[in-house]
């Protein structure tokens, strides 16, 4: 069993990169499961399992982060995928917050970004890139070769240890070298139950006590504490 | 390096074998791709750049220098030995033209020699446009005629790539006999989609495209050489009167009586 997380901006083309990896996956036999993890709303588990006929299912994170959600659901989910015959598990999370990431130790991280969405894109989106195995690129169809070239300039000075795959996901080009990443990836270790063990989230969360998170809403840094910060100060002061 | 891309026949539109089954290009040689629109110009060019190797919707494959070529080229892209530029005339990127170039040329020569190649790319993008390109500006507020001499200057001057394929220059403000002229100094190989007779004429063979499969390759022969040459006059009496007409003169009436 293997898994593969997939992250990035909304409308990257997460889902049209999976449908591809999904088509080509049930061509040589591999039997895949799909995941979506999002906020509110949610479509592409109806859509994959109708186009498709694979095991596929969502939850809504609500009132928890995504990344959040994902990390309480990610062991049920493999589970799941496992009972139901899957070979590969494919979750695409919302990826709303760009301080931290949804990425684990033992599975395989791919962030989706557009090569339409400017050349700062690679610097602003922080550890949803920086611990990502792969970046792929999408929308290459829509821009010169030059600029795709510098696009993953960009992304290689901001992730040097980040593998770049640039994709035309309408298409279809540009694939067939992710899935080799894939299938060439880490094979998850599962208990008896089917859980998988081990897995940990990659990376460093940022700080859990947030006055926000936990349903604070005055506006001014004077109403809160914890990890607070003026706009006349560059550092953010602790402990208030 | 290169010396030769082959490209085998695929299928047509509609299924069945291309009548041309196997065409060379040999580097230093200008390749020019006819036919009417949807004829599948664009798609061939397609095949080249991404090395095609039979599962695209043509089934053609691709080799350099007779053989498959190493999986390097096609997933690095700045490994790719063809430089391809495409009818897409506008910029999405928001760097300034010079940090743009410079990224580039650091990627795709070296560090130390970007400054200078970038110099060279401006001046070789200025030699193709009327309206000269400052490295401040942003790439998004160049003109189609700027962007489109831009992106050749990249390919030929950044790149430095033995291959270039050109997709339709002609929809661009810049002078396609200027550019064919500057190109042919470099040594490479150049395929040129093209609707213009002058360019088509100047090159060494074409190809004809129809229904999405290659239909026949026609050498430039005596006939062609000399109909290039007078399109040439023609091209150029024809691009006096239009800057005689920008520049709000009063004609003459005779200008183009040589063809009259
Ligand atoms: N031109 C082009 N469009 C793409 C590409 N990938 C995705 N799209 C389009 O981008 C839109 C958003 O894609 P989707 O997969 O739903 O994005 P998601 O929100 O990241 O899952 C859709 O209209 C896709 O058809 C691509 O490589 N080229
Ligand atoms: N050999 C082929 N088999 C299947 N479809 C093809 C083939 N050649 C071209 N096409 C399709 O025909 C359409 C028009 O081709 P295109 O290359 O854009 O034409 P042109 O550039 O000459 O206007 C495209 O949708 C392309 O995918
Ligand atoms: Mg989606
Ligand atoms: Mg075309």
């Amino acid at each position: 069993m293997r898994l593969a997380v997939v992250a990035g901006p909304a409308t990257t083309g997460k889902t049209a990169v999976l449908r591809q990896v999904v088509r080509r996956l049930l061509a040589r036999g591999v039997a895949p499961a799909f995941l979506k993890i999002d906020v509110q709303y949610a479509d592409e588990d109806e859509a994959l399992a109708a186009e498709f006929g694979i095991p596929t299912r969502k939850v809504y994170s609500g009132e928890l982060c995504p990344d959040h959600c994902s990390v309480m659901v990610l062991g049920d989910a493999v589970r799941w995928a496992a009972g139901a015959g899957a070979e590969v598990l494919l979750v695409e999370t919302a990826g709303l917050c760009l301080r931290c990431s949804p990425y684990v130790d033992g599975a395989l991280g791919i962030v989706v970004l557009e090569a339409t969405s400017g050349m700062n894109l690679p610097r602003k989106v922080g550890p949803m890139l920086s611990l990502a195995d792969v970046a792929v690129v999408t929308k290459i169809d829509r821009v010169s070769q030059a600029e795709r070239e510098v696009f993953r300039a960009r992304i290689e000075d901001a992730a040097p240890s980040v593998l770049v795959r640039e994709v035309n996901a309408l298409h279809g080009i540009g694939i067939d070298p992710l899935l080799g990443t894939l299938l060439g990836g880490p094979q998850l270790v599962l208990g008896e139950d089917l859980e998988p063990r081990g897995l940990r989230l990659r990376g460093a969360p940022p700080v859990g006590t947030c006055t926000i998170c936990v349903g604070k809403r005055d506006v001014g840094w004077r109403s809160h504490f914890g990890v607070v910060r003026p706009l006349e100060s560059a550092t953010f002061y602790r402990g208030e | 390096m290169l010396d030769s891309l082959t490209i085998l026949g695929g299928r047509s539109r509609t299924g069945e074998p291309e009548p041309v089954g196997r065409l060379d290009l040999r580097v230093g040689e200008v390749l020019a791709v006819v036919g009417p629109t949807g004829s599948g110009k664009t798609t061939l060019v397609n095949d080249l750049e991404l090395f095609a190797d039979g599962t695209t919707s043509t089934g053609r494959k691709v080799l350099v220098d007779g053989v498959p070529p190493p999986s390097r080229m096609r997933d690095e892209p700045s490994a790719s030995p063809i430089a391809l530029i495409t009818q897409h005339t506008s910029f999405l990127s928001d760097l300034p033209v010079g940090e743009f170039l410079l990224t580039h040329a650091r990627i795709r020569r070296s560090p130390t020699a970007a400054g200078r190649v970038v110099e060279e790319t401006l001046a070789f993008a200025n030699e193709l446009t009327g309206e000269p390109i400052d490295a401040r500006s942003r790439m998004t507020d160049l003109s189609g005629g700027q962007a489109r001499a831009l992106l050749i200057a990249d390919a030929t001057v950044v790149c430095d790539t033995p291959v270039v394929l050109l997709d339709e220059v002609e929809n661009a403000g810049i002078d396609r006999a200027r550019a064919l002229a500057l190109l042919r100094r470099h040594r490479k190989a150049f395929v040129f989609v093209t609707h213009d007779p002058h360019v088509a004429l100047l090159a060494d063979a074409r190809l004809v495209m129809k229904g999405g499969a290659m239909t026949a390759l026609l050498r430039a022969d005596e006939a062609d050489r000399r109909l290039a040459a007078v399109a040439g006059r023609m091209d150029f009496a024809l691009a006096r009167v239009r800057e005689a007409i920008r520049a709000g003169e009063r004609l003459a009436g005779s200008e183009l009586e040589a063809f009259a």
